[in-house]
């Protein structure tokens, strides 16, 4: 057994990111926070906007940066924000560090680049990002060189930013719409600002930029598809109760769905720290968002390729997500209704069936359920026919898939 | 080579099965820092299996994926003390499991209770029939434990593990379709039973009507989704029938990774350390307590690990073989009878019956099946009939249980068929459907006796260069005869059911290290009340070394007709129990010899 290696797996180890997340066993064994301190608020903001999420590497140190963002023109580094003088934001004022969060502007007045999500923090006020600040203040220094700017010429220009903010970026702290009730507008705070959910979830232009009529509708980013998130009941999440939005928030489980991928550590780092009372206001506001639906019928349930698919699925797939798509509340989720599965661009869908997935562990939801890969089984057509058969059963029509997408995404997410 | 000391932990435990799992779960959960050290690799459903390629006989049941490699250790074995023992080079009548989850990721998930009166057996048997009717050599005891003192500790095994079954006895009330000689439940199985296919539906309804009280096998594998009490999932059974010597991907079975691990594994004072192998528990310079272990890493480098408390969690022979290697407790000795460490080691009595019937009428669709799908009765078990007449003790459960239908073993023929060719392809393909072939149908106990018993091999060693375990096994005239009568009595509900041909394979000595049985170890580190004949006390804590507990059916005086692991998760929460509750407190022997 030489071949074999002796780990040292630790409770902290296992999670996906360690920062916050003792879990609430541990959680409760903390001393009591002072939630009234600039500090503790700045903590609980920064865990609204997921800074951790970016600024931490994988297996990193707290907010040292390091981990590169995909993005559609090449990878962009989260930057050190500890308060450290040489590497991180020590050197910076409260000014710099409000105007870069809120207006994408560095200490040195270069643009920064929106992976950086300040279109959605610009929502925030002052008074929060400078709590952020506090808090930031507060963590350990960690020395921890960053090049951010790892994008091929001409996107490594920042100055180029000036026109993308020209079209896209909207400045502006959240203004309340007094026609909603209060917790609508929590929500949309939440959402639209330091949650930026839309960062992930709404279409882009070709340049990078929100199609604003089309918020929340659903894109592919860092090789998954970030599901419409409308309350449309054929593309978005309409069948869901404001209690199942919740339930999905805070422990990444509800009885369709499960998160993994990105969304997998949103809500690690993000959303299962967040109070009941703001998960609720994020799903009153979710609920209240229109979304498209869909009147495109069904392929033909005899059609070779639906045939071949209904076997594929019956063989591989019954077992555990059950003939006729709903799998098994909390542990397998429903293909079925499902807006990852009927979505526009198949992206997720391919991905899960060629790699698998690992579904989030949370303290709420500790079983952490795995969908195994099934791309070193199937051929390039039998995943484009299974697919294709998910895609077009249970209520959900789509397009079928070319094995020739399959194969693409083979190669993207590989 | 010289250790290198690793930081001090509260807890040390040996071994991350069931035991381990729910020790580690406790005693981290009470706020100690713990350590669990792992002989095998780190497993979860995930990584270690998947729907799509779990289903592989070849790989897991024939060429042993998720079992010890010889190559890692083995043990000696021989039927005599006049015999020399020699190593066994590949598993046969038992199976250790390799890894984390140990023997709970690959069994079954049948998961019975012992009968009152088995933690009582000798005083039972003794006051109903006399001290002169059981055999001179046997040398079974009470446990120190009663089946009430028990009962919580299994009621919370079983709702961990969301067992399916039908109660028989609630709170001392005889429930119908349940077993009525099971001891009182507090409360009802978490879960309904799971369905039964044709052919165990059949033997219930062939054992009813011949007057026995048939009722549903308690079962790990889940009739429906059930959250347990740690608020970890598992999903419904698919009936696929892979469940023994496989891992269930469909997260239906119960198994440490189904049921605790999620939760351990998120705890900040646990840490596991795999591909590790504990080579000797370490005690002071009296050898009155321990100070922590030495393992190897995967490296070939040695560590120790200080701890002020060790938990030994391994499979039987290896509790027994590192209590001797680390010379805890006095070791047996047959010749004088005295001793400790070895003595009481037991196995099961297991035998079959295959059963042909009319192919034109019976189709059974044996594929359709579960780990711990069945019908039983247990009118032939422990003391629930009077052995007076028969002039032997103990006994066993006996059912239609039939786990798989599985293409490489499933091959039942009848006899006179050829070992080979056309005619015993032919022959397969006929029978295939309408043949029945239960496996371990008739589950007999097997009681303790002065000359089977675990030492150390003088001559073979493992890869460390320490002895091997040595087994010293046979089966006695009381087992035998056991058998004779349970196996005649498991054959004749097959011939009501319409059997046309019925073969009995009665278990016949001598006891063959090669014939699968079961992975029923148990014995060699026994509980009781008295420290001259019993390793650990009612606590499972050593009478020699207070601040060391060992886990497992190796604490088992002597082996029931059940299976073990409901028995072995009951007594691991009771002993917890006592660790968080009195030990704590007060660290030292929790009796006093």
């Amino acid at each position: 057994m030489r071949d074999a290696l002796s780990r040292v797996i630790t409770g902290a180890a296992s999670l996906l990111a360690t920062a916050c997340t003792a879990g609430f066993a541990a959680a409760d064994n903390l001393p009591a926070r002072d939630a009234s301190s600039q500090v503790e608020r700045g903590r609980y903001l920064a865990v609204l906007a997921d800074c951790t999420g970016c600024h931490t590497a994988p297996g990193g140190e707290s907010f040292a940066g390091g981990r590169p963002i995909e993005t559609p023109f090449g990878k962009v580094v989260a930057a050190n924000i500890t308060p450290d003088r040489d590497t991180g934001i020590g050197n910076w004022t409260d000014e710099q560090f409000d105007v870069a969060v809120r207006l994408g502007r560095a200490a040195d007045g270069s643009w920064l680049y929106p992976a950086m999500p300040y279109p959605y923090y610009t929502r925030m006020s002052k008074g929060e990002v400078l709590a952020i600040r506090a808090y930031l203040s507060s963590v350990a220094a960690v020395h921890h060189k960053v090049t951010s700017n790892q994008l091929p010429f001409p996107f490594d220009i920042r100055a180029g930013m000036r026109l993308w903010d020209a079209f896209y970026f909207n400045p502006g702290p959240f203004k309340p719409d007094p026609a909603k009730s209060a917790e609508w507008n929590r929500g949309a705070y939440l959402v639209n600002g330091p949650g930026h959910c839309a960062a992930c979830h709404t279409p882009k232009t070709h340049l990078g930029g929100d199609r604003d009529h089309q918020t929340l509708q659903g894109y592919s980013v860092q090789g998954w598809f970030a599901p419409d998130i409308t309350d449309s009941t054929t593309l978005g999440i309409g069948n869901w109760t404001a209690t199942d939005v919740v339930a999905y928030l805070k422990s990444g489980h509800n009885r369709f769905a499960a998160a993994s991928g990105p969304m997998g550590e949103e809500v690690t780092n993000s959303s299962s720290q967040m109070t009941d009372s703001d998960l609720a206001a994020i799903a009153t506001f979710l609920k209240n968002v229109p979304g498209e639906s869909v009147a495109t019928r069904p392929l033909d349930s005899h059609a070779p390729v639906m045939m071949a698919g209904a076997a594929i699925y019956q063989d591989l797939c019954s077992a555990c997500h059950n003939a006729d798509g709903t799998g098994v509340a909390y542990l397998i989720p429903s293909l079925a209704g499902a807006s990852s599965v009927a979505s526009r661009e198949p992206t997720s869908i391919l991905r899960v069936v060629i790699h698998g997935a690992q579904s989030v562990a949370t303290a709420h939801e500790p079983t952490g359920p795995a969908m195994p890969a099934f791309g070193w089984q199937l051929s390039d057509a039998q995943i484009a026919a299974v697919a294709t058969y998910i895609r077009n059963s249970w209520g959900h029509a789509a397009p079928a898939i070319e094995a020739s997408a399959v194969q693409k995404a083979r190669k993207a997410a590989g | 080579m010289t250790a290198r000391t690793l930081p001090r932990k509260d807890v040390v435990i040996v071994g991350l099965g069931w035991t381990g799992a729910i020790m580690a779960n406790e005693l981290a959960g009470a706020g100690l820092e713990v350590v669990a050290i792992e002989r095998g690799p780190w497993r979860d459903t995930a990584s270690t299996s998947a729907p799509n390629y779990v289903q592989d006989e070849l790989r897991y049941r024939i060429r042993h994926e998720l079992f010890l490699r010889p190559g890692q250790t083995t043990f000696t074995f021989r039927n005599k003390t006049n015999q020399t023992a020699l190593p066994i080079r590949t598993w046969g009548a038992f199976m250790p499991g390799n890894g984390v989850g140990g023997g709970g990721l690959h069994w079954n998930a049948e998961t019975w209770r012992f009968l009152p009166s088995d933690f009582v057996l000798r005083t039972h048997l003794t006051h109903r029939y006399g001290k002169r009717f059981l055999p001179a050599d046997m040398t079974i005891q009470d446990w120190g434990i009663t089946y009430d003192e028990l009962e919580p500790h299994y009621d919370r095994f079983e709702y961990l593990c969301g067992t399916c079954g039908t109660a028989g006895n609630l709170r001392g009330k005889i429930q119908e379709g349940g077993n009525p000689f099971e001891g009182p439940r507090s409360r009802p199985y978490p879960n309904p039973p799971q369905q039964q296919p044709f052919s165990h539906t059949l033997f219930g309804k062939a054992a009813r009507e011949m007057g026995y009280k048939a009722f549903p096998q308690p079962s790990g594998n889940m009739s429906r989704e059930y959250t347990n009490p740690l608020g970890v999932r598992l999903g419904p059974c698919t009936y696929c029938g892979f469940c023994e010597w496989f891992v269930c991907a469909n997260y239906s079975k119960a198994s440490p990774q189904t049921t605790i691990l999620p939760v351990l594994m998120r705890k900040q004072n646990f840490q596991l350390r795999d591909n590790s192998e504990v080579t000797q528990i370490n005690t002071d310079s009296a050898g009155r307590r321990a100070t922590g272990v030495t393992f190897v890493d995967a490296n070939g480098e040695t560590w120790e690990q200080p701890a002020d408390l060790v938990i030994l969690a391994a499979y039987t022979i290896f509790n027994i073989q590192l209590l001797l290697l680390s010379r805890i407790g006095k070791p047996y000795d047959p010749v004088a009878n005295e001793g400790v460490i070895g003595r009481n080691f037991t196995h099961q009595t297991t035998s079959d019956v295959t059963s042909f019937f009319d192919r034109s009428k019976f189709i059974f669709n044996p594929f359709i099946a579960s780990g711990s799908i069945g019908m039983a009765i247990d009118e032939f078990n422990g003391d629930n009939f009077d052995h007076g007449p028969h002039r032997f003790v103990g006994g066993g459960y006996m059912g239609q249980m039939q786990t798989s239908g599985r293409p490489i073993q499933t091959t039942p023929v009848p006899p006179g068929t050829p070992k080979w060719g056309a005619k015993w392809k032919a022959a397969v393909r006929d029978n295939y459907l309408s043949a029945l072939k239960p496996g371990t149908g008739v589950h007999g106990s097997m009681y303790s006796y002065r000359d089977v018993y675990v030492d150390l091999d003088p001559t073979y060693r493992d890869r460390f260069g320490r002895p091997l375990a040595r087994i010293t096994i046979d089966f006695h005239e009381n087992e035998l005869k056991q058998n004779i009568f349970l196996t005649d009595k498991f054959a004749e509900i097959f011939k009501a059911m319409g059997a046309q041909q019925i073969v009995k394979e009665y278990r016949r000595g001598p006891y063959d290290i090669t014939d699968y049985q079961t992975t029923h170890l148990c014995g060699g580190a026994i509980m009781g009340t008295d420290p001259k004949t019993s390793a650990l006390n009612r606590y499972l804590q050593s009478w020699d070394v207070p601040n060391l507990f060992v886990m497992g059916a190796s604490a088992f005086p002597q082996n029931a007709g059940y299976n073990p692991t409901d028995t072995v998760g009951a007594l691991a929460y009771w002993a917890a129990d006592a660790i968080c509750t009195q030990y704590l407190k007060n660290p030292g022997p929790l009796v006093h010899a």
